[in-house]
């Protein structure tokens, strides 16, 4: 253990390396701006090696206690504090993992680019992931909100990339005012927790003694802050509008990475700066992610855009860690560590499979962009012929956030509904009653989120080319393979061997809840609570669903008879099939669509019967815009120009302005 | 009180001309002679300065009477002088306001200066501290010029005459400001004196007048 113990002074400095090593990358892409070639095949493939390094360095952080430094930079009296404990180090094995496959998709993803801007991204980009680890690293708020900030700018730029559409800078502008308006609230929450001593590092806070009330009001509005970033009801309305807007790899890290800061930030307050937790945050922290659970699949479901399809999708994600969050509050505040600590694992390990899953999901859409220059579903179709990489392993990544097993999004899905299952231990009856309803939503997002990954699979990839144009598009290119593999990889090996992953959380669980599972489990069988009760074994389904399908295969090859035989499908009758005969992502949402209207506000476009060219256009959007934004930005455009009142134009009146505040703040001193 | 000492007098009576003079420069309606007038009141400060500076021994002071001298009295009104002749501007103007009303509201601001002085020269220790209600009432006085005229010397005018006010103000009230802070306000209002004066002459050229009211254009609609 010597070795280890050594290493143990110096993982955080390793750390802080790898952020000014990314930094380092970023900028030295500024002075390759006529380089275009060694910008893909350098400077990405750097990045994702940091990647990779942040990975290790978190697993390190997960076996080694907790350790601190002090940095020489900020203001004068006022340094950066780091911090590497088992929850930093946590987020940053989920920020390495993932960030290291998408880099490696960046490499090939950006081929086409010019060098100018590409350079100027690859900046924006590295500056992005180091402002992400930094904020998982940050000991202080201070340190914690410039790099906070670092990351909302950063990706503020990203985002508005192409930013010669109109519509790309209105989501830009979107997504930086809600970011501000958040970290206004994330400030006010530092302030209330440092209680009066002035000193904003977070071992202050840890001391901090506060009364309920103050508890609450930091609890309140860092869940304000927080959802805003991670996209909570009615907070979310950047997330559909920048998610699409930005290039894919980035839409990869910020739906699959960057939203899971807010989670972190939000684990880190809660229960680790908050020195008391209430039952009735969790009961708040539940429904809120319930309802965002259930909003987000249900938008996921009715819309026609790939890319806000899974926009949409994070929304119902971060629902789900959100309820889970919830929970773990519920069970960690009536006494049941155990069940508090199973909830924990569940949430950190959907948090970790969304990381994979979604960043996996967001780069396959690129690649189907890059190769059809379309993101509406309604043109694409039959891409698993022209394109199989990418369709096989993004059908990895849709079969996995569906929650099938045996791959990931299973895993994590099935243990947060044992700890549903599990809540009739409750001391409060009123909860008791409830939380059976809660269940039984969360069963329902992710029987939905099933119902949206089949469209959003079967759209793309299945039936017949929508487009003749389609049958030309171009397999992704190499790199993207590698990333996309890295990323499935993930997605299948978290999902084969549960036992390990939990096993390697439990320091987090240990440190948030004070408990460890109390089911004991071997590498084949995950028992969360004990055997009689559940469990699960992914390698034997596995090996059992193999057998099945190759007996099967065998059977209708070898015994049935023995050929293949190639005709129309389903075509009953009918003389002719075209491609527009298929059922299209407007149609496969209808019922969805046509059950929760009241949520929406639809606009559609419907032909004529005399349209020589006839053209439809559905669309499905947010009724939250309206009831509570749009009169938000009413009342500001009017406030506004009553202020605009007082510009006359006229000098001598500007001047008794200055003269009536002279007046007034010498009458106040007085 | 008792009987103060003669120069203390002398600097009270050199107050109550400044003051005086402010009345003066709000009833004015000619450029030149408020032009005249400037320059006057930049005497009395002057000379107030250099007794205040005599009396307490501050030798700085001596400099900052010079500095006045030499920029108040001397530069800025040969400037303002040669602008007018240069314009050809030096008509009658009514001010916004009419006459009597201005003094009856400067009146009313004299009461309020001088009510809000009182707290302020209780603390200060200065032999001069019972000045400092006239020095803020030339300030209000002077921006209340600025308010009633309309055209753009007299404004620059008022301008400066507001910035003798609170010389005065500083010298009354701590014997001044650290040299380099007083040289440091010199330089920015001379450099301001020119900028004014090329933005009248800018103005001129764009509105074919020195009237303010023609930048009423300029408001976004």
């Amino acid at each position: 253990m010597s070795h280890l113990a050594s290493l143990d002074a110096h993982v955080l400095d390793l750390a802080w390396a790898g952020v000014l090593y990314w930094l380092g990358v970023g900028f030295s892409a500024l002075l390759l701006q006529r380089q275009h070639g060694l910008l893909t095949r350098l400077i990405f493939p750097l990045g994702a090696l940091g990647a990779l390094f942040m990975a290790g360095i978190g697993v390190a952080g997960l076996l080694l206690p907790a350790s601190s430094m002090v940095l020489p930079i900020g203001l004068p009296d006022l340094p950066f504090h780091l911090r590497l404990d088992a929850l930093s180090a946590f987020f940053m094995v989920l920020l390495g993992g993932a960030a290291f496959g998408i880099t490696v998709y960046a490499c090939g993803y950006f081929r086409n680019m010019a060098a100018g801007p590409l350079a100027l991204l690859a900046l924006w980009y590295h500056l992005f992931l180091a402002g992400m680890v930094t904020v998982l690293l940050a000991d202080d708020a201070y340190a914690f909100m410039v790099a906070w900030e670092v990351m909302a700018l950063s990706s503020y730029f990203l985002v508005t990339t192409d930013h010669k559409i109109p519509e790309i800078r209105r989501a830009g502008f979107l997504y930086l005012l809600i970011a501000h308006i958040g970290a206004v609230a994330l400030l006010l929450t530092f302030g209330v927790l440092q209680g009066g001593h002035g000193d904003y590092t977070f071992n202050t806070m840890r001391l901090a003694e506060m009364t309920p009330f103050w508890s609450s009001a930091a609890f309140l509005l860092a869940l304000f802050g927080f959802g805003a970033k991670a996209g909570l009801v009615p907070i979310h309305v950047w997330l559909p509008e920048a998610h699409p807007a930005a290039p894919s790899p980035v839409s990869a890290l910020m739906s699959g990475v960057m939203l899971k800061t807010a989670i972190y930030g939000l684990l880190r307050v809660t229960f680790d700066l908050l020195k008391i937790q209430l039952g009735w945050w969790g009961t708040l922290a539940l429904a809120l992610g319930l309802v965002t659970a259930l909003y987000g699949v249900i938008f996921a479901a009715v819309q026609s855009d790939m890319k806000r399809l899974l926009a949409w999708s994070s929304i119902e994600n971060i629902g789900v860690i959100v309820a889970a969050f919830g929970l773990t509050l519920i069970f960690h505040t009536d006494g049941k560590g155990a069940l508090a600590a199973l909830t924990l694992t569940a949430l950190l390990y959907h948090a970790l499979n969304h990381a994979f899953f979604k960043g996996l999901l967001f780069v396959g859409t690129g690649s189907v962009l890059h190769a059809t220059g379309e993101r509406r579903m309604g043109r694409l179709g039959g891409l698993i012929r022209t394109m199989p990489w990418t369709a096989w392993l993004t059908l990895i990544g849709a079969l996995a956030i569906a929650g099938l097993p045996p791959l990931n999004g299973f895993v994590s899905e099935w243990l947060l509904l044992q700890a549903f299952l599990l809540t009739p231990g409750l001391t409060q009856p009123y909860l008791n009653m409830v939380i059976p309803v809660a269940a039984a939503t969360v069963a329902l997002a992710a029987a939905l989120a099933a119902y949206v990954m089949v469209k959003f699979y079967g759209v793309i990839f299945l039936g017949q080319p929508r487009d003749p144009a389609l049958q030309h598009a171009h397999e992704a290119s190499w790199p993207e393979r590698l990333g996309m593999l890295w990323l499935a990889g993930a997605c299948i090996l978290l999902g084969l061997f549960p036992t390990l992953v939990i096993q390697w959380l439990e320091p987090v669980v240990l440190m948030l809840t004070g408990q460890r599972l109390s089911g004991i489990s071997n590498w084949l069988l995950l028992t969360p609570v004990s055997a009689e009760r559940a469990s699960y074994a992914p390698l034997i389904f596995l090996a059992g669903v193999t057998a099945v399908v190759a007996l099967t295969y065998l059977w209708v090859r070898r015994v049935y008879h023995g050929r293949v035989r190639r005709s129309e499908p389903w075509d009953c009758g009918y003389p002719e099939q075209n491609t527009r005969m298929q059922d299209s992502a407007e149609g496969f949402g209808q019922p969805i669509r046509q059950i929760f209207e009241v949520f929406m506000r639809v606009e559609r476009e419907t032909p004529d019967p005399f349209d020589h060219h006839p053209h439809y256009h559905g669309d499905s959007r947010d009724k939250l815009w309206l009831l509570i934004y749009q009169p938000i930005a009413d009342l500001t455009a009017w406030l506004s120009m009553q202020a605009a009142r007082l510009q006359h134009g006229r000098i001598q009146w500007y001047l008794i302005y200055s003269f009536v505040t002279l007046i007034f703040l010498l009458v106040l001193t007085r | 009180m008792t009987a103060l000492a003669y120069h203390l007098q002398i600097v009270n009576l050199l107050a109550a001309l400044l003051l005086l003079i402010s009345f003066a420069m709000l009833s004015q309606r000619r450029v030149v002679g408020l032009v005249t007038l400037f320059a006057w009141q930049g005497a009395a400060l002057a000379l107030s300065t250099a007794i205040v500076a005599w009396s307490t021994g501050q030798h700085h002071l001596y400099y900052s009477a010079a500095m006045t001298l030499g920029l108040k009295v001397i530069a800025m009104p040969w400037y303002f002088y040669h602008l007018v002749k240069k314009l050809n501007v030096n008509r009658v103007v009514e001010p916004m306001i009419n006459i009597p009303t201005t003094m009856l509201i400067g009146i009313v601001l004299v009461i309020f200066a001088f009510n809000l002085a009182l707290p302020i020269s209780e603390m200060s220790g200065t032999v001069t501290r019972s000045t400092l209600g006239i020095a803020m009432a030339c300030v209000l006085l002077a921006f209340l010029m600025m308010i009633t005229r309309t055209k753009a010397i007299p404004q620059v005018i008022g301008f400066l005459s507001m910035e003798n006010g609170l010389f005065f103000a500083a010298t009354s009230a701590t014997y001044g400001m650290p040299l380099v802070v007083e040289l440091g306000v010199a330089l920015d209002v001379l450099v301001g004196v020119f900028v004014l004066g090329i933005f009248i002459f800018q103005i001129r050229e764009t509105f074919d007048s020195l009237d303010l009211k023609h930048m009423e254009k300029l408001k976004e609609k």
